[in-house]
């Protein structure tokens, strides 16, 4: 065993109607690298705010080297060698690297000094970093490391990451445990979240498992295998997607050079995208955030107009149409942000159904709503989608992630879409939710639709899609058979790693 | 051409006596924009800092004790702003246009007995043989202190958001104040330092006009120019300098297109050659730039030629047509406003802070 750095014990958070952590305990080693596993919901979060500061506990009290811990602040928690690499990264779009990097430290030195210790620090972690671009124009892994080096700089005795690598290539990924595990050697403790059970296994030494706010249990991820533990996280059996074989028919959607620039600010604009997508196929597309998959999704559900002649469905050209009328042909979307894209978060399920399913459904007529089959229709959803929620006039911001991404999900292809375009299905969504969702997709495929699943989870696109295609700076890669893809092939198509070079252990 | 009694001396000193309490009110608000807060109340506050700042002046017989009162009228005007919106919660737009209101109201009713008063003056800097240098000696060393002290501000506004780890935490707040408040910030604190700053400057602004440039107390006096601050913000992509140059340029064709109104020029006449002369200063800063080996903005380089071109074309128009005449003193008072916003636009609009106008919650 390894000296204890941190011990918990007794953690207890209660929040108006719901207990975040119960009576949570366990210890973390000095350098180890521990994993905290669970559903969503099950409180995770909450217990790692609670070690850096953010939240306070109702009971139970935590011991940092033998002493009484109790951070009041984050600044608090940092001083005592607690850093945390965030989920949503916490970083200023309009300032640049050194900048976000000082903000996060108590005492940084001038910025031509900083910039100095950054290069040492991604130099000797293998994470190059130019400290004076901009954070606005970095990709998603770049923005990472801006993250972990403010942390490196601060010499923390225990690093937290918050579900680190799901917006990255695999080689990124491969680079990022090198990093962490050449961390680990020099003494620093690492406790890690994700959802994926097969990184953990690679990666952790521990793995405790939180389940409706309580520790479930304790294991060894090496010896553990990855079923085994998404059940201790279900507390039952888990459902593998399954589906029957379809052969696919004829072509519904077709992008012959499809090119648009980006509406947003640091967005990424589409280049010369050629794609055929046939009936009862599901199409997978891969990349890391921010190459184009928003765009793209926009480009097809018509929130984005493009020009004549790229985008064709059944034949007709639907460039030029808006949301509506593509709605009307069978053409459905749903994308990524639950909150304020795909729903509108103040308003009723209900109200939410209607927002996109008045043209198929027939929820309005001659200008005015039909209040009643909106709720049917919202409560279909509710029941076949399996949406926990004590009814459909509940706002969509009261559900938790993995509901209202059923709900949104489950909204679509209800209408009986032609073609349906989803991005990142079930991002933040937990194993069980995911599998329900990834079920329905796979269903409506069977039953004759084009499916296109834009996500970054690789796993999921492998279990689930016909054929495989990569986005890289708003290019699409020739889509290519997915079964039988290899993890080097897969990160080729990606775009490799942007720029990184394996970490040199052990200097 | 002739200029009649049109002098450009007195047009550039005056220019900068106008543009002033537009550039306090402007500055102010830029520091609570770049920290996040859209405070719409900027008109409120500059007439709540006029009427504090005339009557401290006269009962007192300062100028520097009505400044000080201007200022302290202002911030304690947008306090009551940041208490509803920072603490309160409220919308911040409403609130702003409510503070406007409110404000216009209370100076009004302050200001009951102070109609027709005279304030005492402020005097302008005299710095003997360098105040009658020919020429600059007005411009530069010949105008009042609250000048200097507006353009100090402006440096100083513009040096602290850039070097100084305060400047950056506020520009972090303002950026995403979720993520300032995750590693630690405290946002309503900086938010409200932010908003007492832009109302102290605003009341100043409003001090500069009952008290130098008009200078008595009529209800309304500030006739929209908390308005036109906000709008300069915008336009100057929240940076000091093109503030400093947006509220300049307001201020000087407010005054040339008066002495032009009372010079009784023709519009028609000089306005080829102001179109031509703004159309070859843009190209030749282009290129000068070029020559530099730095980027060429090609939008900036066809506005020039438009307005070369146009400017041509018009000079044949009034050639071929000698008696066209326009509303002159309609597009004469619209000038400044047009081309302000023109300038500033051409000049390619910044990004907002990210977390502009919203409402910070730390519920998570």
């Amino acid at each position: 065993m390894r000296d204890v750095l941190l011990a918990l014990e007794g953690l207890t958070k209660a929040y108006p109607g719901v207990v975040a952590n119960e009576d949570v305990s366990f210890t973390i080693g000095r350098g180890e690298i521990h994993a905290l596993l669970g559903e969503n919901g099950a409180g995770k979060s909450t217990l790692v705010k609670t070690i850096y500061g953010l939240v306070k506990p109702d009971r139970g009290r935590m011991v940092l080297n033998g002493a009484r811990f109790e951070p009041a602040e984050p600044r608090a928690a940092r001083t005592s060698g607690v850093a945390m690499v965030f989920q949503h990264f916490s970083l200023f779009d309009a300032l640049n690297v050194a900048e976000n990097i000082a903000l996060g430290m108590e005492n940084p030195p001038s910025q031509r000094d900083l910039a100095a210790r950054i290069e040492e620090v991604s130099e000797t972690y293998g994470l190059p970093l130019d400290p004076f671009r901009v954070v606005g124009d970095l990709s998603a892994g770049e923005r990472q490391r801006v993250e972990i080096i403010r942390c490196l700089l601060q010499d923390p005795k225990l690093l937290i990451m918050d579900e680190p690598t799901s917006v990255l290539t695999p080689q990124e990924v491969t680079i990022l445990f090198e990093t962490l595990r050449k961390l680990s050697a020099e003494g620093t403790a690492i406790l890690y979240i994700s959802h994926k059970l097969e990184e953990i296994r690679a990666l952790c030494e521990t793995a405790t498992i939180l389940r409706l706010g309580r520790n479930v249990g304790t294991c060894d991820p090496r010896e553990t295998s990855a079923r085994q533990m998404a059940e201790m996280m279900v507390g039952g059996t888990l459902h593998v997607p399954e589906r029957e074989a379809a052969a696919p028919g004829e072509v519904a959607l077709r992008l012959e050079s499809l090119s648009a620039p980006s509406p947003r600010a640091f967005g990424t604009s589409l280049k010369e995208i050629r794609l055929d997508v046939r009936r009862g196929e599901v199409l997978g597309i891969g990349g890391v955030a921010g190459n184009g998959q928003d765009e793209l999704l926009d480009a097809l559900s018509g929130e984005l107009r493009v020009a004549p002649g790229m985008i064709f469905f059944e034949g007709r050209d639907v460039g030029a149409e808006g949301p509506d009328l593509r709605r009307a042909l069978g053409l459905l979307a749903a994308p990524e942000e639950r909150n304020g894209h795909a729903a509108a978060p103040e308003m009723s399920l209900t109200e939410n159904a209607i927002l996109t399913g008045r043209v198929r459904e027939g929820l309005s007529r001659r200008g005015f709503l039909n209040w009643g089959r909106a709720k049917t229709f919202a409560e279909r959803v509710i029941e076949r989608f399996d949406v926990r929620t004590p009814g459909a006039d509940n706002t969509a911001m009261s559900l938790s992630g993995g509901n209202l991404q059923k709900f949104v999900i489950g909204r679509e292809i209800l209408q009986r879409p032609e073609v349906l375009i989803v991005n990142q299905p079930t991002w933040g969504v937990d194993a069980s939710a995911a599998a329900a969702i990834r079920q329905a997709l796979l269903d409506l495929a069977s039953n004759g639709a084009a499916v296109i699943v834009i996500s970054q989870d690789l796993d999921e696109l492998m279990e689930i899609s016909d054929r495989f295609a990569a986005l890289n700076e708003g290019r699409l890669s020739e889509p290519r058979p997915a079964p039988g893809l290899t993890v080097d092939e897969i990160g080729l198509m990606l775009g490799g790693a942007h720029d990184m070079e394996v970490a040199h252990v052990a200097e | 051409m002739d200029l009649g009694t049109f002098s450009p001396v007195l047009l550039i000193a005056s220019l900068m006596v106008a543009a002033t309490p537009i550039l306090l009110a402007s500055i102010g608000e830029l520091v609570a924009e770049r920290a996040g807060v859209l405070n719409l109340g900027v008109e409120g506050m500059m007439i709540t800092g006029a009427v504090c700042g005339f009557i401290l002046a006269v009962e007192i017989g300062n100028p520097w004790v009505g400044f000080l009162g201007a200022a302290l009228g202002g911030a304690l005007l947008s306090l009551l702003f940041a208490l509803l919106t920072q603490i309160l919660l409220s919308n911040q737009v409403a609130t702003g246009l409510a503070l406007t209101l409110f404000g216009l109201g209370l100076s009004a009713l302050l200001g009951q007995g102070y109609i027709g008063v005279r304030a005492p003056s402020l005097p302008r800097v005299d710095l003997g043989p360098l105040s009658d240098l020919p020429y600059v000696g007005r411009i530069v060393f010949g105008q009042d202190l609250m000048v200097y002290i507006s353009l100090a501000l402006v440096a100083a506004v513009w040096a602290v958001l850039k070097y100084t780890r305060a400047g950056l935490i506020l520009r972090a707040v303002g950026e995403n104040h979720a993520a300032a408040h995750a590693l630690g910030y405290n946002v309503v604190a900086v938010r409200t330092a932010a908003i007492a700053f832009g109302g102290a400057c605003a009341g100043l602004g409003g001090g500069y006009l009952s008290l130098v440039r008009v200078p008595q107390w009529t209800e309304g006096m500030t006739a929209g120019a908390g308005w036109i601050a906000l709008a300069i913000v915008v336009f100057a992509s929240w940076r000091p300098w093109r503030l400093l140059l947006g509220a300049y340029l307001f201020g000087g064709i407010t005054g040339l297109q008066l002495n032009i109104q009372a010079g009784g020029l023709s519009l028609l006449n000089i306005l080829p050659a102001i179109l031509i002369s703004v159309g070859i200063v843009t190209l030749l800063v282009q290129l000068f730039r070029h020559l530099r080996g730095g980027p060429v903005a090609r939008r900036t380089m066809i506005t020039g030629q438009l307005l070369v071109a146009a400017g041509i074309v018009l000079a044949g128009l009034n050639r071929l047509f000698p008696d066209m005449r326009i509303d002159q003193a309609f597009w004469l008072s619209a000038s400044p406003y047009l081309v302000t916003i023109l300038v500033l636009v051409v000049m390619s609009a910044g990004r907002a802070p990210g977390s502009l106008g919203k409402t910070f919650h730390a519920s998570t």
